[in-house]
């Protein structure tokens, strides 16, 4: 057996000891269980890394899992540099905050069930991440929405949680409707659904066109925007990112492991894992890149009004999902990974530093209701206020360096729209750190505008809290230290420091870029100015004249109004495509189709038959013997019609 | 005709026929006043067969596709009658399923019949051996008896034991059935006149006949078979009957009953009609996409449990029938495997909503709300039965769906499409099913429910453990259809040469 099993294996067996044994036997102790094992695929994953920087990669099947004629496929590993991030990141994070958790969920009565909940997310995901085909990557696809539908209803007695929970799973069914046809073309053009044979292959047919329900469409095209669907969903961009900020309805450790740092960033694993097919497919890439560009300033312009302080981290996320996005699709794939692997570490972060305040807050969430915290949070306070500086992109931060790059090879890389993705890249930078900045001020700054009781209860959280948190913090900072630009690495004295990107070379190639240093130096700085910039602006707003923003939410009310609403998305689909279907439902099928017209038409048949319709009623007298005669009789006369003719 | 191989000694097909048959008699001798007695006599009856039966899925030669453990004996010479049983790889996994099936319908109706214990155990062990008949019997006058021998105790399930509409419910069911049945009796009749009077049905499968005759006769026997399945748009009678039936009732109806249909396309109409088959198939995949999709919206405004249930099952059956007019590997053993996993998911909902109506005696979801907070052990097994229906992965529903969608898609690209939607809303009305009942504040009538006792658990147990075992590891059930599939493919596409080989196929439409 090789070792890397148990990697998935043992979050596997802390889920089905807490499952059944939880309830009974554990309870109290259920963390034990889920930590240790979390713990040991940590170890095993860092283990593995060490093996990958050797050069070693593993690519073998366990078992065949389904054979039906020419279709064969596997449960199967396939461990590459990518996997290997994706572990580091999926194993840090999770173990991380099933430590915090511990002290966030010390009390409530579904305890041993929120922690193999947790324990059965980890095992999907890394299901998802280690798979070598794509029956088993949808599996964990699947596997870890289903656990994100259990953890935002995990407080099912609520309407609010268990709504969302069923939200976000049909949400993200529409976008696994594309991405299972996706596989299905893949299967019917290569005859195996493996990457490795499937990858090889596929420059082989990438000028082909097919015929899809009648249009003519170019394969490699087809099947990337397929299989692009399912990214869509599962990182929540337009139009399928309604889910996610009703997701928050979870406990705020899920939305920081499964709503931030791991599985929404499953759709850009995805993207990366299939560029041998995104690169081959310009207009894919373009909608890629457009998906992500609009997806990012979509969300940070209605981050900027919320008060819902989960709410607007949730946002937050769909708009750095959206930069991800954005750097797939304009080829720079490695700088996508990069900046997916620095937010996983910021914005988990983030999370349980709003869980933290939370956890003081005795569950509020309403910005306006806070303030002047940071007296009484000091850790918290700090954390959080370091995250933000990573997000915002101020140099030297972990967010600093994936945001930039991501910017720059937008800007210098082949892609037609490239100019302008970076352009909007840009103004997100200055709103991202200006709405960041305005919760921290909102938050931590000022006089606290709670109520006397809540005031009185405030205090820091405990160090099964705490501790993640700095060590979260660690990440916030250094994590981008392997990715420093050459450009910076020149001035500094490393040479080749943008070492991240030399480790996913063998994967994900080298991103093109034609620029000259000043440009690189000017972009540099024009990302750095536009972060700074929405720090001050959120610090004059919210610090210093502090009636601006209430002037300007009235001076502007229209567009407030529709930020407010989140531009009435949920409405327009509850219009156009929940309230029709179920109308059709209820009034054309159930009330017309199936009640009119097939039961007159079906039950007309027998009248035919019987002849003359009046008999009928006589016939369903309920007696089995007439039904007997009946049918005898009628063979009778057929057969005799038969024989005699 | 076709080789024939023996695995046992002894005549097990029989045995499993005429057991549960005896059984039945032995309980018309026990006193009507000892209904312990009955309940255990039936319930050893049934555990006994189901042992019997194991050996069929240890010893089946999964190497070859001809028929297997055949028992052949003269039954009425001058008619050429014969006892003619035999298995093959699509019909050995329902007789499994019809022996699991029965233990678990006694099991669950241990406390909730209360009224003619003696007569409703009778029918349900005359109703085992007539099912496990059906899927056994190589002679056609043998099938029909069996065929129509199943309604009888089905008829009464529903008329004697079922809810306050069950007259109705039961001639629909039968009248429905037996017209159907009556067209397929026709067709049998010229086909034993055809080939010069045999009623064998692997010698009349060996012949060929002419196109037209096909085509009237695919009709005729699509009748009986579109009825059973229920085919949109036949299918009204199915919820009417699953909504009045007694608990064991609509798990008989929906794990065994309804596949013999799709059961009866694999086994006659496919092999006996290839040309009109494959001249139909535009048709039959149109109603199949219907039947998935009219299902599943229809499902979203359901009030009643059980209804929304049948007319769910509308649209996974028309999954089934799907697969197996894809005609291609992957679809049909998809269409099979689809059919087991529909038996055991949908029986374990009926059985599911049987145990909480136990409790309750209401069929409507606004009655219930907060059930997971009452009952947690029962809620999580529904959630496993609820997940496999939406075809989660490493749930059998998944494979099935999965492998005809594949099928499907090779086939006809809009029937895959289309199919596929089938899948978001069935996610929809399942989920939304479970947040309803389940989910959300405790509904003060439902506050004081015990959770299942062992008894209920122990009836659910075996589906849970299916569920899983064929979502991770298929192989095994798989490997049941592939040499009676290919034979099966080989012998339908005979006509335009080789086995259409899906890859192949769509490369050379790439160009």
């Amino acid at each position: 057996m090789n070792y890397y099993l148990l990697i998935p294996f043992l979050p596997l067996t802390a889920f089905l000891i807490n499952i059944l044994f939880g309830k009974k036997y554990l309870q109290e102790r259920a963390h034990w269980v889920s930590i240790l094992a979390v713990a040991g695929s940590w170890v095993v994953a860092v283990a593995t890394l060490l093996e990958v920087l050797k050069g070693k990669t593993v690519n073998e099947n366990l078992y065949t899992w389904v054979l039906s004629g020419s279709f064969e496929v596997s449960i199967g590993f396939l461990i590459d540099q990518l996997t290997t991030v994706m572990l580091i990141v999926v194993t840090t994070c999770s173990t991380l905050i099933h430590i915090y958790s511990v002290g966030y969920m010390h009390g409530d009565k579904g305890y041993y069930r929120f922690f193999a909940y947790l324990s059965l997310f980890t095992f999907c995901m890394l299901m998802l991440v280690m798979a070598n085909n794509f029956l088993q990557l949808y599996f964990g696809w699947e596997g870890v929405g289903l656990c994100s539908y259990f953890l935002i209803g995990y407080y099912f007695n609520k309407k609010s949680a268990s709504d969302a929970g069923k939200k976000a799973f049909i949400v993200n069914r529409f976008g696994d409707f594309g991405f299972g046809l996706g596989i299905i073309v893949i299967f019917l053009t290569f005859g195996t659904i493996y990457y490795e044979p499937v990858f090889t292959q596929i420059g082989g047919v990438a000028a082909q066109t097919i015929s899809f329900l009648g249009y003519e469409v170019n394969l490699a095209t087809l099947i990337a925007l397929l299989l692009l669907c399912g990214a869509i969903g599962k990182s929540a961009q337009m139009p399928l990112h309604v889910w996610l900020p009703d997701a928050m309805e979870g406990p705020t450790p899920v939305s920081a492991l499964i709503h931030a740092a791991t599985m929404v960033t499953a759709g850009v694993f995805l993207l990366a894992r299939c560029s041998p097919i995104f690169s081959l497919s310009e207009p894919a890439m373009v909608v890629a890149a457009l998906i992500g560009a609009i997806t990012s300033i979509f969300a940070a312009t209605i981050a900027l009004v919320q008060n819902d302080i989960k709410r607007i981290i949730a946002y937050s996320t769909l708009s750095q999902l959206g930069y991800m996005f954005l750097a797939c699709g304009v080829g720079a794939y490695t700088a996508g990974i990069f900046h997916l692997y620095t937010h996983a570490f910021f914005k988990a972060l983030l999370f349980l530093c709003a869980g933290s305040v939370m956890h003081a807050m005795a569950g509020e969430l309403d910005l306006q209701k806070m303030g002047g915290l940071k007296k009484y949070m000091p850790v918290t306070y700090a954390t959080m206020f370091i995250a933000s500086l990573s997000i915002s992109g101020v140099p030297g931060l972990a967010g600093f360096f994936s945001k930039d790059e991501i910017l720059w090879l937008a800007y210098a890389g082949p892609s037609p729209v490239g100019k302008f993705v970076w352009a909007i890249g840009t103004i997100v930078a200055f709103l991202t750190a200006f709405y960041s900045f305005r919760l921290i001020f909102l938050t931590f700054h000022g006089e606290f505008r709670g109520t006397h009781e809540q005031e009185h209860h405030l205090h820091e959280s405990p160090k099964s809290m705490t501790i993640p948190l700095m060590l979260l913090t660690v990440g916030a900072v250094a994590s981008g230290w392997v990715g420093i630009p050459n450009l910076l690495g020149e001035v500094i004295g490393i040479e080749h420091s943008n070492w991240f990107s030399g480790f996913m070379n063998p994967v994900l190639g080298h991103p093109e870029a034609h620029g000259t240093h000043a440009e690189e130096w000017m972009l540099m700085g024009i990302s750095v100015l536009a972060g700074l910039t929405g720090i001050g602006f959120a610090a004059v707003l919210y610090l210093v004249k502090k009636d601006i923003p209430v002037t300007l939410a009235q001076k502007f009310s229209m567009i407030y109004k529709v930020l407010w609403n989140k531009y009435y998305v949920d409405e327009l689909y509850s219009y156009t495509i929940v309230r029709p279907t179920l109308w059709i439902s209820k009034n054309i099928l159930m009330g017309i189709t199936d009640a009119r017209i097939i039961e007159l038409i079906v039950n007309g048949v027998p009248r035919a038959i019987g002849g003359v319709s009046q008999h009928l009623r006589k016939v369903q007298t309920g007696l089995l013997q007439h039904y007997a005669a009946i049918m005898a009789t009628g063979a009778l006369i057929i057969g005799a019609w038969i024989l005699l003719r | 005709m076709e080789h024939i191989t023996t695995n046992l000694g002894y005549p097990i097909l029989s045995t499993l026929i005429f057991l549960p048959i005896a059984g039945a008699v032995l309980l018309l001798f026990i006193r009507r006043s000892n209904a312990t007695l009955i309940k255990w006599t039936s319930l050893i009856v049934s555990v006994i067969t189901f042992i019997l039966s194991i050996p069929l899925f240890t010893h089946f030669d999964k190497s070859t596709y001809t028929m297997q453990f055949v028992e052949k004996h003269a039954w009425i010479p001058s008619w050429d009658v014969m006892y003619y049983v035999g298995l093959d790889g699509i019909s050995v996994l329902f007789v499994l399923l019809s022996t699991l099936v029965t233990i678990l319908c006694v099991l669950i109706s241990w406390d909730a019949i209360r009224e003619k214990i003696k007569e409703f155990y009778i029918a349900i062990l005359i109703m085992e051996g007539a099912m496990i008949g059906v899927f056994c019997a190589l002679d056609f006058m043998l099938f029909y008896l069996f065929w129509e021998a199943m309604l009888i105790p089905m008829y009464l399930l529903i008329g004697v034991w079922g809810g306050p509409n069950r007259i109705y419910a039961a001639v629909k069911f039968f009248l429905f059935t037996l017209v159907g049945s009556v067209l397929m009796l026709v067709g049998i009749i010229v086909l034993y006149f055809y080939a010069g009077k045999t009623f064998n049905i692997l010698e009349l499968m060996s012949m060929t006949y002419p196109y037209t005759m096909q085509v009237w006769l695919f009709w005729a026997f699509f009748a009986a078979f579109a009825v059973k399945v229920p085919m949109f748009p036949m299918h009204t009678w199915l919820p009417d009957a699953h909504t009045e039936a007694p608990t064991a009732g609509s798990v008989i109806l929906a794990a065994v009953l309804i596949k013999m249909g799709a059961y009866g396309f694999l086994r006659f109409s496919l092999p006996l009609f290839p040309e009109a088959s494959k001249a139909m198939t535009p048709a039959m995949l149109v109603l199949s996409v219907i039947a998935i999709v009219y299902g599943a919206v229809i499902c979203l405004m359901q009030t009643d449990l059980k209804r929304l249930i049948a007319y769910s099952s509308v649209s996974h059956m028309g999954f089934v029938t799907l697969g197996i007019f894809a005609l291609n590997t992957q679809g049909v053993e998809g269409g099979i495997l689809q059919m087991i996993n529909h038996g055991i998911i949908t029986g374990a909902l009926f059985l599911s909503i049987g145990i909480i109506y136990e409790r309750t005696h209401t069929r409507k979801i606004a009655d219930y709300g907060g059930v997971a907070t009452v009952m947690p052990v029962y809620a999580a097994a529904f959630m496993v039965f609820t997940l496999a229906s939406i075809g989660l992965p490493a749930t059998n529903g998944f494979i099935g769906e999965f492998l005809i969608i594949l099928g499907g898609f090779a086939a006809r690209q809009w029937a895959g499409v289309l199919a596929a939607t089938g899948i978001i809303i069935g996610a929809g009305y399942m989920l939304w099913l479970y947040q309803r009942v389940f989910f959300m504040e405790v509904n003060p009538k439902v506050a004081e429910l015990s959770d299942m006792n062992g008894r209920e658990f122990l009836a659910l147990i075996p589906m849970i453990i299916l569920i899983f075992w064929i979502g991770v590891y298929p192989t095994p059930f798989l490997g049941f259809m592939h040499e009676t599939v290919s034979h099966l493919l080989e012998r339908v596409n005979t006509g335009s040469g080789m086995e259409i080989k899906v890859a192949e196929q769509i490369i050379e439409s790439i160009k």
